[in-house]
């Protein structure tokens, strides 16, 4: 039986009287990439930062490597943390750090220990890993949108996730850059062996890089299991009307 | 008259529910900072680096704004001593308003509006564009990193800049009083230490302490509850600096009547 690393039961959340997710279900399993789809505001990146306990459900239980996040005291949910890396839609890079400092911060708060030279290595070694050595000693604010996502990618490898959220990895990027960002995705979870939710609406990034999809409709999964099972022959008009739009039909 | 409430009571109900509710926030986040301020991990690097971002980036700003204040205050006061012969008194006059008052007083205004904003406006926009969410999610403590740092660093450094503040409009109000009333540079600061006392000096420091701590909690806050994206970012600032001065000047107050009180001991 395959181990489930993330398990969601019954989540509800809302916002004043927006409820925004009303009783979702989820399991993760280890090794899996699952896409979880939706439109804008369907609360796709609301399901994944209670994971992380940046936001705390109404009710339910989301509990992530065997742990119920919302019971967690702040030392046991950072100790959690340091498993989960958090890919934010707009990279939230440090704008008054080089991207070299921007990847050893979470690195000298949380590894004790650790002498120049392998605080060094680290860094070279997962900037490689994303294709962008030679951006070490820029800042943020000279890099291109795709050159920031994998940035920002790259500042949550380098504590070794076991899980990796990605938040719109593709939003806002040209075709191109978008593959790429697909393709690094699909290398990173080969390289570091990790498990990943990828939320989107981007229907190519779904097909790339996501092994099983969750369509998020009216604040539940309306749909799920494999690309075609869930687009090609979807029959609910919602998610077919997904489809459509995002290949445009002849 | 039916007992109902009309539209005009619910929005008036609903600003005394905001005002409250922001007091109760703004209380939480004092709460939280001398919390969190004894407990390690200690940012003594992010410290240092914010003190010198207050205190060496505001000195060109405090030297000729401290410097006219001391040129204009002595042009100043010289016709109505004049009337009474009295020019000589000069200097311990501007020594008493420069340390006493005006030293702490400009020197709050012009941090507020340089250092406040400031924060305000950075920690607003790594709010706005998930900065803050990125920290916590690479299990550092965002407050401890971001607020404690910076509100340490403006309580400390504020006390620093008011010192140098009031050695700047002293020198400004000198070169006034030597060219006008050719009084040497010894004649001038004997005469400028024998009007101040120990207890001008310390209550001075005391509520400089203050101020820079109101300016750096005042911005910390309107900046980490900033929302609203760019626009929100831009009010954060705005209010930091605004909510500042006007904090400054109530403590302005009741550190006058504190003094006082000494005074007459």
């Amino acid at each position: 039986m395959r181990e489930s690393v993330v398990q969601v039961r019954n989540l509800i959340k809302s916002f004043g009287d927006l409820h925004v997710l009303k009783g979702v279900d989820l399991d993760l399993y280890r090794g899996e990439n699952l896409v979880v789809l939706g439109k804008s505001g369907s609360g796709k990146s609301v399901l994944i930062k209670i994971m992380v306990g940046l936001l705390t459900q109404d009710e339910g239980s989301v509990k992530v490597l065997g742990k119920e996040v919302k019971d967690l005291n702040s030392r046991k949910l950072n100790e959690l943390r340091l498993k989960i890396g958090f890919s934010f839609q707009a990279s939230a890079l440090y704008d008054s750090m080089t991207v070299r400092e921007n990847l050893e911060f979470p690195l000298v708060r949380n590894v004790k220990n650790l002498s120049k030279e392998e605080k060094d290595k680290k860094v070279e070694e997962v900037l490689d890993s994303v294709g962008l050595l030679q951006t070490i000693n820029q800042m943020p604010s000279e890099l291109s949108g795709g050159q920031r996502k994998r940035i920002g990618i790259a500042r949550t490898l380098i504590l070794k996730p076991e899980i990796m959220l990605y938040d719109e990895p593709t939003a806002g990027l040209d075709p191109i850059t978008c593959m790429d960002i697909n393709n690094l995705i699909n290398q990173v979870n080969e390289m570091y062996k990790t498990t990943s939710i990828i939320i989107t609406h981007d229907l190519t990034c779904a097909k790339v890089t996501g092994d099983r999809m969750a369509v998020l409709l009216d604040g539940v999964f309306g749909a799920t299991g494999k690309f075609e099972e869930v687009f090609e022959y979807a029959e609910d008009g919602r998610v077919k009307s997904f489809y459509d739009y995002n290949f445009i039909k002849q | 008259m039916s007992g109902e409430p009309t539209n005009k009571d619910k929005v008036i109900s609903k600003r005394i529910d905001r005002f409250f509710i922001g007091l109760e926030r703004a209380y939480d986040f004092v709460k939280r900072f001398f919390k969190e301020v004894w407990f390690p991990p200690y940012e003594f690097k992010e410290v240092i680096r914010q003190c010198y971002q207050i205190g060496y980036n505001s000195l060109p700003l405090i030297s000729l704004t401290g410097f006219i204040v001391g040129v204009v205050f002595t042009n100043q006061s010289r016709p109505s001593l004049s009337e009474f012969g009295a020019t000589s008194w000069l200097p311990a006059l501007i020594s008493i308003a420069v340390v006493r008052a005006m030293g702490p007083l400009v020197t709050a205004l012009i941090a507020a509006g340089k250092v406040g904003s400031s924060i305000g406006a950075e920690i607003g926009s790594m709010k706005v564009t998930e900065q803050i969410d990125a920290m916590e999610v690479s299990a550092t403590n965002p407050f401890k990193f971001l607020v404690v740092t910076r509100v340490l660093a403006s309580t400390f450094m504020i006390p620093v800049l008011v010192l140098y503040t009031d050695f700047v409009a002293l020198l400004g109000a000198f070169v006034n009083v030597h060219f006008n009333e050719l009084v040497s540079l010894s004649t001038f600061f004997v005469q400028v230490f024998d009007a101040i006392s120990f207890l001008d000096i310390t209550s001075s420091m005391v509520k400089s302490l203050f101020f820079g701590f109101t300016i750096g909690i005042v911005g910390c806050y309107k900046g980490y509850n900033s929302t609203k994206g760019t626009e929100g970012v831009g009010k954060a600032a705005n209010s930091a600096v605004v909510m500042a001065m006007f904090l400054i000047f109530i403590e302005e107050l009741l550190s006058l009547q504190v003094t006082n009180f000494f005074r007459q001991l």
